[in-house]
């Protein structure tokens, strides 16, 4: 067991928020802010320079399920579409879904939250009652059941759906940090000075709670892109429009795995992999920002080029000691 | 005729390793602890001093690291051997700590498990040391909390189930679990009130004297040292300032941060002083001055200062042998020439 | 556990008890904010288990400007609900607060703001009681946004800097634009002064402002308290459990046990010769440094083993459970506040035994009951 003492001086910069929160990212945090970055870039510029497509099909033999070659980079399907240009328009609709949904259940997780944990007694009880009763309903069938039954297939009523199923996770944990947050003194404080509720709301607690709500943002674009992969998968989308999802749906009905055509699947799968996996580390990053204990245990301590171990004891390194005070340096 | 002492630190410095390079918040401190001697180590936040116990015990975690010194343990078991705490390998130092050196922390309510009962705790402990049955674990437990006068159906308890008070009793059972030779407290009584906090020092003193340990009593409450030490040692920015019996620190300080301490309680008794405290606020670490680092804040302080060397000399004149002072110009009973300090711009 | 009665006492009787001594406090200035009888019940519990406990107990104070009020009890005293009483937080369940002789209303945002700009308070822990997102500007420009009317030509930033500069927070622009954690204890515990004084108050309610900081700032901090109390004609209540600190700053001290007051009269006086067997306690357990070897080291003289809710007796004195001189009477019936001298009243049966030397010297006249 080892303590980490305080030092007038060497305190650990991560209580600073506003201290540029980039310089301060691990390694495996930057590798996702830059994935998801380049991601984003994809799908901006994706359509506008997708070659061909993505619905041109071609029956001409030399053109059906063509390996990858100078005129396909990434091979054709069975009906001969350029699978490149399917991929490059297809990100797009994927990231704008996910994006979307983790937008609107995050504003709802706040709002839930955020009242629950503030306003407490009665609205907390029936806030959290809700929270739980979504919570618990087994999303997946319950969002191929509703997909399923809507009229509308399109990209609108998948993300009002998942959304509505996204957001109970968040408000918890935001209630939660909430409670803690209502009960510290500078609340009583900006009560004191006499601050309005929504002031108190807004201006006090919730600045405290934004790397919570930018991680709980990032986790529900990673179930939504997830989810509706899924969805698309087994079919439950909007035909009419490219994503990541129908191309690997079209993959699988046309037995692409049996027949070996690997570059049919293989590049939006990895894709979503990818995308994932950034948007993963890219919140192990948030998470470091706002809890510095965090970083401390992310990072391998190095001294005198061994690794540290928390449960090792100080380490003693005689390096540097045997200066004399008298020619200590003034400042450093 | 003079004892070996217990535990001995000599010119320690510990260092916390930034990227701009290190900060020395420990730096060449020796102080030595005798057997059954209370010493108080005394100063203000950031002076380093729980930074300097912890060193010794080589429970700080990096960046902090001990850039030199010695630090020699001498207990009664050990039958004449002494231990160089800062050559052991993990394995060596689990059997000293707590077996020999134990440490009550600063704050009950986060150093025990809010998860285990009082008696598991304690079980704990007693298991990890001691090989002994489940029966007499258990025995030694409950009489662990009779030495420190809480009802035996309190093992039962949780922590939050405690006052405060009894939570630092049980921290105290806790470190005397396996009967150490040197008890280090760190703040023991900081969060109780004056009147638990009598309780649980005259507990201490009790247990000192009927089990024989050493203690290292660091705080920042000058007033606690001065009735409860032998000798107390004053730090300030990381270095010894001062070293005296309780009674010279009390009735003739040298150094005129130890001075400034005393003049800074309000007491009860005798007629009401002027208290003038001591103005600004302690330096940053990083960016000490040269030579000695109370000058901005002292009110002796003239050129010399800026050239002085901070090794601790005899007090000349003074009755207690052991005293010494880092101060070469200021003797004991000295007044400051204008009561008061030269204040830098900073305000505390 | 058993129903507790709220206020044992009818509230004119406890406006009588109120009147019963004259305050020292009253010497500095007029009166400013007055408490009568003031009491707060909390429901524990719920369902079967239910119980009440009575935090504050008929607790009358009066607050004078330039004066300083020690209310000085251990934690679970209830000094700290008192505190939010007067500050408005929460609403009193028995007794009055008046306001420069109004009755204070504070049902309404509006009046609560109102009362705001007249009250305030300054809370214990610099390390929480500022937000660590917000700059020093921020603290110090919301209060002032809020409360006050600026003249022409002045603008926030200059009633800002006054204010950094009032408490001596200087360079003020360096310090206007840190962040909490960039200061230490005393300068976090100045912003918060500085942020009580921005809606210029006339009552300042310091709850334990530097319990938390270092011995050695303790004594700038109050002070600083003690020249802006000057300045600005503020009536300080100083809420501390530390009674050595209440003589040298406070005129008037409070002893608070168990939610009632037990004692009450000059500081001086209160703490040289402590008439309660409580405030005796208190005295002996403070550290002295001149009794060098003496009580800490041969052991506690009075019987201070003290644990469990002090709270839980019903009927009798609060503080018999602990108390030295404790006898049948006082178990059964709580004693009341009684004169022992023109400005000092205690609460005790056994006062000429506590405090023989106060009760002789009286000479009659003015007390209700005496023991056997």
């Amino acid at each position: 067991m080892t303590v980490a003492l305080p030092v007038r001086g060497a305190r650990a910069r991560g209580a600073t928020r506003r201290a540029a929160g980039a310089r301060r990212l691990s390694t495996k945090a930057r590798i996702g802010a830059l994935i998801c970055a380049l991601f984003v870039v994809a799908a901006i510029v994706g359509p506008m320079v997708a070659p061909y497509d993505p619905s041109a099909q071609s029956f001409a033999p030399v053109d059906i399920l063509h390996a990858p070659s100078m005129a396909h980079l990434l091979g054709t399907t069975a009906r001969g579409e350029d699978v490149l240009s399917q991929v490059l328009v297809g990100l797009r609709a994927t990231l704008v879904l996910g994006l979307l949904t983790g937008l609107i259940a995050t504003v709802l997780a706040v709002v839930v939250g955020i009242s629950a944990g503030f306003l407490g007694g009665f609205w907390d009880e029936l806030l959290s009652l809700l929270s739980n009763v979504f919570l618990v309903l087994p999303a997946l069938p319950l969002l191929v059941v509703l997909i399923g039954y809507l009229p509308q297939r399109g990209q609108t009523s998948t993300i009002l759906v998942l959304s509505l199923l996204g957001w109970p996770w968040g408000a918890r944990v935001i209630r939660a940090q909430t409670l803690t947050l209502r009960g510290r003194d500078f609340v009583a404080a900006s009560r004191e000075t006499g601050e309005r509720t929504w002031r108190v709301i807004f201006f006090e607690i919730l600045p405290n709670e934004v790397s919570l709500i930018a991680a709980s943002f990032v986790s529900t674009v990673l179930y939504a892109i997830g989810t509706s992969v899924a969805l698309a998968f087994i079919g439950l989308t909007n035909f009419s429009q490219w994503s990541l999802g129908l191309i690997l749906y079209w993959a699988q009905n046309g037995n692409a795995l049996q027949l070996n055509a690997w570059w049919w699947f293989a590049p939006a799968g990895l894709c979503v992999a990818l995308l994932g996996t950034g948007l993963v580390l890219l919140n192990f990053g948030i998470d470091e920002i706002g809890n510095p204990r965090l970083r401390e245990a992310a990072g391998r301590v190095r001294i005198e080029g061994r690794a540290w171990r928390p449960a090792d004891p100080t380490p003693v390194v005689r390096s540097g000691s045997t200066r004399s005070p008298a020619a200590r340096p003034e400042a450093r | 005729m003079p004892v070996e002492p217990v535990l001995e630190i000599s010119e320690l410095s510990v260092a916390y390793r930034g990227a701009a390079g290190d900060v020395r918040a420990v730096e060449r401190v020796s102080l030595s602890l005798r057997p059954g001697e209370v010493v108080g180590l005394a100063g203000e936040s950031g002076s380093g001093k729980s930074t300097l116990a912890y060193g010794a015990c080589r429970l700080l975690r990096p960046p902090a690291v001990i850039t030199g010194g010695s630090v020699t343990y001498r207990g009664r078991r050990l039958a004449g051997r002494s231990v160089e705490v800062l050559e052991r390998t993990p394995p060596e130092l689990r059997e000293l700590r707590w077996r020999e050196i134990a440490i009550v922390f600063q704050s009950a309510m986060n150093a025990l498990n809010p998860v285990l009962r009082v008696r598991d705790q304690l079980l704990d402990v007693v298991e990890a040391h001691l090989s002994l049955t489940k029966l007499d674990a258990r025995e030694r437990v409950a009489s662990l909390l009779d030495l420190v006068a809480i009802p035996r159906d309190r093992l039962r308890s949780y922590p939050h189930e405690l006052s405060g008070g009894m939570r630092q009793r049980v921290m105290i059972a806790m470190a005397l679990a396996v009967d150490p030779e040197v008890v280090i407290m760190d703040e023991p009584t900081t969060a109780l009130d004056v009147v638990v906090q009598r309780e649980i020092l005259g507990q201490i003193v009790e247990l000192k004297q009927r089990l024989g340990f050493a203690v290292l009593f660091i705080t920042h409450d000058l007033s606690l040292l001065l009735e409860l030490a032998d000798r107390i040692a004053v730090m300030y920015a990381g270095q010894l300032v001062e070293v005296a019996s309780a009674h010279a620190v009390h009735h003739g300080p040298a150094h005129p941060y130890t001075k400034g301490l005393l003049n800074s309680f309000p007491s009860l008794r005798g007629p009401r002083r002027e208290l003038a405290g001591i103005p600004g606020s302690p330096p940053d670490l990083r960016s000490l001055p040269a030579g000695c680092p109370f000058v901005p804040r002292c009110g002796f302080a003239t050129d010399e200062c800026t050239k002085v060397d901070m090794v601790l000399r005899a007090v000349p004149g003074a009755r207690d042998p052991g005293h010494v002072s880092a101060c070469p110009f200021v003797a004991p009973g000295a007044q400051a020439p204008d009561g008061k300090g030269t204040v830098s711009e900073v305000a505390s | 556990m058993s129903r507790i009665s709220k206020g044992e006492r009818a509230p004119e009787e406890a406006r009588a008890l109120h009147a019963v001594v004259e305050s020292t406090a009253a010497r500095r200035g007029p009166l400013a904010m007055r408490a009568g009888g003031l009491c707060k019940d909390f429901a524990i519990g719920r369902g079967r288990g239910r119980t009440v406990l009575s935090a504050v107990r008929d607790v009358s104070l009066d607050l004078h400007r330039r004066a300083v009020v020690a209310l000085v009890g251990e934690s679970g005293s209830g000094k700290s609900t008192v505190a939010k009483l007067l500050a408005g937080q929460e609403q009193p369940s028995g007794g009055s607060i008046e306001l420069e002789g109004a009755p204070v209303e504070v049902s309404g945002r509006r009046a609560f703001r109102a009362y705001k700009s007249r009250v305030q308070m300054v809370f214990q822990d610099p390390f929480s009681s500022l937000n660590p997102v917000h700059t020093v500007r921020y603290h110090l420009e919301r209060p002032v946004r809020l409360h006050r009317t600026l003249g022409e030509g002045v603008g926030v930033e200059d009633v800002v800097v006054g204010l950094a500069e009032q408490v001596r927070l200087t360079p003020a622009q360096q310090f206007l634009a840190k962040y909490p954690h960039e200061l230490s204890g005393g300068q976090r515990q100045r912003v918060a002064i500085a942020r009580a004084l921005a809606a210029e108050p006339s009552v300042l309610l310091a709850d334990e402002p530097v319990s938390m900081l270092d011995v050695s700032i303790r004594l700038e901090i109050l002070g600083l308290i003690s020249e802006l109390r000057d300045r600005y004609d503020l009536a300080v209540l100083y809420i501390t459990h530390d009674i050595a600190s209440a003589r040298y700053f406070a005129d008037e001290a409070l002893v608070m046990y168990a939610g009632e007051i037990v004692e009450r009269g000059p500081a001086e006086a209160v703490t040289q010769q402590p008439a309660h067997p409580y405030t005796q306690l208190l005295v002996s357990s403070a550290p002295d440094p001149d009794a060098l070897g003496s009580v800490l080291r041969s052991g506690t003289r009075e019987a201070t083993r003290a644990s469990g809710s002090a709270l839980s007796t019903t009927r009798g004195c609060r503080f018999s459970p602990r108390c030295p001189f404790v006898q049948d009477r006082c178990r059964v019936e709580a004693p009341p506040l009684v004169a022992i001298a023109r400005d000092r009243a205690a609460a005790c049966w056994r006062l000429d035994t506590t405090a023989p030397d106060l009760v002789s010297a009286r000479g009659g006249g003015g007390v209700e009951d005496m023991t056997e």
